[in-house]
């Protein structure tokens, strides 16, 4: 019994703090505790304009671009980082190659190429999708060769001795151990690339959530901006638990 | 069946090392910590770069990769794939072999009963405990039939008793198969109890390559005997044969009840770091208990302190980490007690 409690005590706990956070949030606005805004809404009426723009298609479309671009750089960002982090880790004549030039660029923020690339590729859909490609692949590529590096040279040893090909020790042995470390580049970065496009869309993309949010507090509508970000928050948490699942399916049993 | 000879082998561990290893010989290589035993095990693998050359059966392998000399590797960690179940590692090398399915299961089915792992084959290598964990990387290594078994300290990271019971299954196991095997260690008893032949090395040099016992009571120079940490050989004066297998002998002054497997013996060996040592009396019912005094301290390393004490009028030579030493917390002159294990005391009949 005491163990049974203590097993829910921290789910009861994380539920009530968020009750707790509604309800300050509501009572507050409701009675006027909100300092100076009056055109802050209480939670409630928040959900009603979800429930309401979740009919809309202005909500709905800029969802979808939003959603595609990160889909699609985030996609193409982790899979070339991963793809080239395997080769950095595995190969040192390619680490020593690329190191200097990934490590000048990793510390370069995603959103601080947005200038340089407006002026290359032009504001058009190509635009975001590369800031998200920029924002996963550095990171990525860090994590995975660091995966790499750490599977201990007896494990390859070992694999070697056993008749095992380059290739398959990478399949089999290298890969699987390195996963964990993937999946925190993973995790992080898919949070990331939620974050990255809504700022590049506030500030230079016309279309998609960031953009919806700029053309709402153009017009004071803070009920739709706290619909956006309260959508941004889900989809970050979506992704990363997404991710958190499939390291569980992939690694739970032996790591 | 392979006999092994290394000619002239040198590299950033060893120097000029010639050694010949007899077909299903097992051949000990004991030293300490750093003196190039797992390098000479690598070369002999393929896995450390080395100048001179490796022959198996008189072919020259210094061509040839690792994968294909043929050889099952037991590392020190065990090196077990922690992705993998106990089956899949142990089936690890014939899959990569490109083995018949119905072979591999066959082959894995064989070594999991040979070594009683039934139990835990579903199971990943993170929840076995070191005994097992061992087990299942001796079935790995043995899976693809490996003509030489090179063997890095397999015991070091099991506790004593289990190290026991399995130190004898692989003895077992390596003379019903016949397989050439190179074991390294740093401990004697176990060089002692295993060995054919034992390879003393000292940094990166061979110092002597003898029987057990050679190495015990013959040693070649002086480097040697300070490596097994200097062991007190006392000449018999008298025997005398005891029931369940023990006898009394008598080395001048001092009398010692010693295990006897039957066979003549005129000397024995007490190694040096088995004794135990205590400041009072040594109230438990083990035999070989004496008082003495000490009469000599040397500071061998950081972590080593070798003693001379004097029982019954006998000098005994005891080596003792430092730790132990400074909590012992006695000087020159002064008494102390000491208790001689069955196991410390080694007789010439292997």
């Amino acid at each position: 019994m005491n163990s049974e409690q203590n097993s829910y005590a921290p789910k009861i706990r994380s539920i009530f703090s968020v009750l707790l956070f509604i309800a300050i949030w509501e009572f507050s606005v409701r009675f006027g505790w909100m300092p100076g805004n009056i055109f802050f809404p209480p939670f409630s009426e928040v959900l009603t304009e979800i429930w309401e723009m979740l009919f809309d298609d202005l909500l709905i479309d800029s969802y979808k671009s939003s959603l595609t671009r990160v889909m699609i750089g985030f996609l193409l960002g982790s899979t070339s980082g991963i793809v080239l982090g395997v080769l950095m880790g595995w190969n040192q004549k390619v680490y020593d190659w690329l190191k200097p030039i990934i490590s000048i660029l990793y510390p370069i923020p995603a959103l601080g190429w947005l200038p340089l690339l407006m002026l290359l590729i032009g504001i058009n859909e190509v635009l975001p999708v590369v800031i998200i490609f920029i924002c996963s692949f550095f990171p990525i590529v860090y994590n995975t060769v660091k995966g790499i590096k750490e599977v201990k040279p007896e494990f390859i040893n070992a694999a070697r001795l056993l008749g095992a090909s380059d290739f398959v020790i990478l399949r089999k042995v290298v890969i699987p151990q390195a996963l964990p470390y993937i999946f925190i580049g993973l995790k992080l970065e898919s949070g990331a690339a939620w974050r990255t496009v809504v700022a590049a869309e506030m500030i230079a993309i016309p279309t998609g959530i960031g953009a919806l949010m700029m053309r709402a507090e153009n017009l004071m509508r803070i009920d739709i901006i706290l619909v956006c970000l309260i959508v941004l928050s889900v989809m970050c948490l979506i992704f990363e638990n997404f991710f958190s699942y499939l390291e569980y399916k992939m690694t739970g049993e032996w790591n | 069946m392979v006999n092994i000879e290394l000619k002239n082998i040198s590299n950033y561990n060893c120097k000029n090392i010639n050694l010949s290893i007899e077909d299903g010989e097992m051949m000990v290589l004991i030293g300490q910590t750093g003196a190039g035993k797992t390098t000479i095990l690598n070369v002999i693998s393929g896995l450390a770069p080395y100048e001179g050359s490796v022959y198996f059966n008189g072919t020259c392998m210094d061509n040839i990769s690792p994968a294909k000399r043929d050889v099952g590797y037991l590392f020190q960690s065990f090196a077990l794939f922690p992705n993998l179940t106990v089956r899949e590692n142990i089936s690890f090398g014939l899959e990569v072999k490109d083995f018949d399915k119905n072979q591999i299961n066959k082959r894995v089915n064989e070594l999991i009963s040979l070594l009683g792992i039934e139990h835990i084959t579903h199971r990943y290598p993170k929840g076995l405990s070191g005994g097992e964990k061992q087990r299942v990387a001796f079935a790995r290594t043995l899976a693809t039939n490996p003509k030489i078994l090179l063997l890095d300290e397999p015991f070091s990271n099991l506790d004593p008793r289990t190290a026991n019971i399995l130190r004898n299954e692989m003895r077992n196991l390596q003379k019903e198969l016949n397989i050439t095997t190179i074991f390294v260690t740093h401990n004697q008893k176990e060089a002692f109890e295993l060995a054919d032949r034992v390879a003393v090395i000292k940094n990166g040099i061979i110092e002597q390559v003898s029987k057990p016992m050679d190495i015990l009571f013959n040693p070649q120079t002086q480097s040697v005997h300070h490596l097994l940490g200097s062991p007190t050989i006392l000449k018999c004066d008298k025997i005398k044969e005891l029931d369940f297998g023990l006898a009394k002998v008598t080395c001048g002054s001092l009398s010692l009840i010693v295990i006897n497997d039957g066979k003549p013996f005129d000397k024995v060996a007490i190694l040096s770091h088995e004794i135990r040592l205590s400041k009072y009396p040594i109230d438990s019912v083990i035999p070989n208990k004496f008082k003495a005094k000490l009469i000599d301290i040397t500071i061998v390393n950081k972590s080593i302190v070798q003693i001379v004490v004097e029982a019954e009028e006998t000098k005994l030579t005891i080596e003792l980490s430092k730790t132990n030493w400074n909590q012992l917390g006695i000087g020159i002159s002064e008494n102390i007690h000491i208790a001689i294990p069955f196991g410390s005391i080694i007789t010439p009949t292997k």
